[in-house]
């Protein structure tokens, strides 16, 4: 019965800045172990999309159901209330995001990044936590640099660890967001070598990029997004093959040249 | 006609003077201690959610800025008793200097803050640390590592204002060396000693606070 309950489930979602609508009721359906990509131009909403995700903007209208729970917002007397902090920080745990610039913590090593949510959210102790950040530093490629901090990293190898620092968590779901958007070109593989490793791990992954090849081969499904809604929603070799839409087919134009 | 300095009765009395600068830097370690707490509790209020709280903020900081040290310190001393407030002379300095750098701290502390990169504070919410968890273990450290030049800079500063506390009769340094004054008649004599101990005492501070900035490296 487990593959008739999608691991989230996002409908009719609605996300406006002020006066301008980003998201126009976006839906989007992701199964436990599935890897989707998002490709779609500048500005078509998908950092905003992760974000509503992981709570970390409030949306307008829509749900998102996470591994059957409705999460940000509980529904009192036919209105819709933002959760609590303390409700929304249990919730955003059972996601992890990687973002385009790392966001290490520089005050902590390597090590420390990845312990301070196992110790402070998922209460380990510090051996056990110390274990486990090991752990997923070695799989990450990063044993040896466990004790450095983050000036000492290259942009590579921050962002490998921001990658172990998001799955030591054991989330459910994880959301990368153009995680090699701000590397040199030389360091793009180690982080997408790092990415396909887990993904073929089995974890569900919601990935945000530009790497068009990347996401041919990584995914089971591409979807496109084009000025907040999803356009083209596909397996891979549709979506790269005879694309239906004319606004895929545009913009598969452009980012090839 | 020439003035002939003559120290030695300075330097029988020597021992008084520093026993003035161990109870200076006794009431500035103090006062800073307790200046911090309401610096960062202020810094934090000011970018906080509650409105009172930033209203408060601005309020303390506007106040005290606008307020000559010696007044705040008389005025302490003074109306806290008739409030029915018992304290003695040290803790009501202690109390008045902690209120004046705690206000000068706010705005430090609030500088660190503000050069604390969102992003970063994003990722510590992104793996579920609270609000609170978020300000304690990563929003607190890197600001006060960004704050850690200016808060040596007010630590000398309260140093000196320790002063002050010569016109409450505590015996620190300032109160010691018009003492020896009206003892011996060598005024020059006296306050070249005491100019020379403050900046002796304000240089050594200072070269402390380089070593531990040495020691927690810039990120
Ligand atoms: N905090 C914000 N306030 C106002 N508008 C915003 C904010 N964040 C994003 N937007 C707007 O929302 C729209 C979608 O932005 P978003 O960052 O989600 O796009 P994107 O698809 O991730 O683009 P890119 O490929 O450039 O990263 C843009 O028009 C952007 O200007
Ligand atoms: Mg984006």
């Amino acid at each position: 019965m487990e593959n008739v309950q999608p691991l989230l489930e996002i409908r009719g979602l609605h996300k406006h800045f002020g006066s301008v609508e980003v998201l126009k009721g976006v839906d989007l359906t992701l199964r436990r172990g599935e890897v989707v990509s998002i490709i779609g131009s500048s500005g078509s909403g998908k950092t905003t999309l992760l974000r509503c995700v992981n709570l970390l903007e409030e949306f307008q209208d829509g749900d998102i159901v996470l591994d059957g729970e409705t999460i940000g917002y509980s529904i009192v007397n036919g209105r819709r209330h933002r959760l609590r902090d303390r409700e929304l920080s249990r919730q955003r745990s059972m996601t992890g995001m990687v973002f385009q610039s790392f966001n290490l913590f520089p005050h902590l090593t390597a090590a420390g990044n990845v312990m301070l949510g196992l110790r402070k959210v998922r209460r380990f102790g510090k051996e056990e936590a110390r274990s486990i950040a090991e752990r997923w530093l070695s799989r990450v490629g990063l044993a040896s640099r466990s004790d450095h901090y983050p000036s000492q990293l290259s942009g590579g190898q921050q962002q490998r660890v921001a990658i172990a620092r998001a799955l030591a968590m054991d989330p459910k779901l994880v959301l990368l967001d153009e995680v090699t958007s701000a590397l040199d070109p030389e360091l793009v593989q180690e982080v997408l070598n790092t990415v396909k490793g887990i993904a073929d791990d089995g974890a569900t992954l919601l990935i945000v990029t530009h790497e068009m090849r990347f996401a041919r081969d990584v995914s089971h499904r591409v979807v496109f997004m084009d000025q907040g809604q999803v356009v083209e929603d596909a397996p891979p070799a549709e979506i790269f093959g005879n694309s239906r839409s004319q606004r895929l087919a545009e913009f598969l134009r452009n980012t090839r040249t | 006609m020439g003035y002939t300095l003559q120290f030695g009765a300075i330097w029988a009395s020597f021992d008084k003077l520093m026993s003035g600068l161990a109870i200076g830097l006794g009431l500035a370690i103090a006062a800073v201690a307790i200046g911090t707490c309401f610096g960062l509790l202020a810094a934090f209020a000011s970018v906080g959610l509650s409105r009172i709280g930033r209203m408060i903020v601005t309020c303390y900081v506007m106040v005290i800025r606008n307020l000559p040290l010696l007044v705040l310190v008389l005025l302490v001393y003074f109306a806290l008793p008739q409030a029915g407030i018992r304290l003695d002379k040290y803790e009501s300095f202690i109390g008045a200097l902690a209120l004046y750098s705690g206000a000068y701290l706010t705005e430090v502390f609030r500088a660190g803050l503000t050069a604390v990169p969102k992003g970063v504070v994003e990722a510590a919410r992104a793996i579920g640390l609270t609000r609170i968890q978020t300000n304690v273990f990563v929003t607190a450290p890197i600001m006060l590592r960004n704050a850690l030049p200016s808060l040596g800079n007010t630590f000398i500063g309260m140093f000196k204002d320790s002063s002050i506390a010569a016109a409450i009769a505590i015996p620190e340094l300032t109160f010691q060396a018009r003492k020896i004054n009206v003892d011996t008649f060598r005024v020059v004599e006296t306050w070249i000693v005491a100019s020379g101990l403050y900046i002796a005492a304000c240089f050594a501070i200072a070269s402390l606070l380089r070593r531990l900035e040495r020691r927690f490296p810039k990120f």
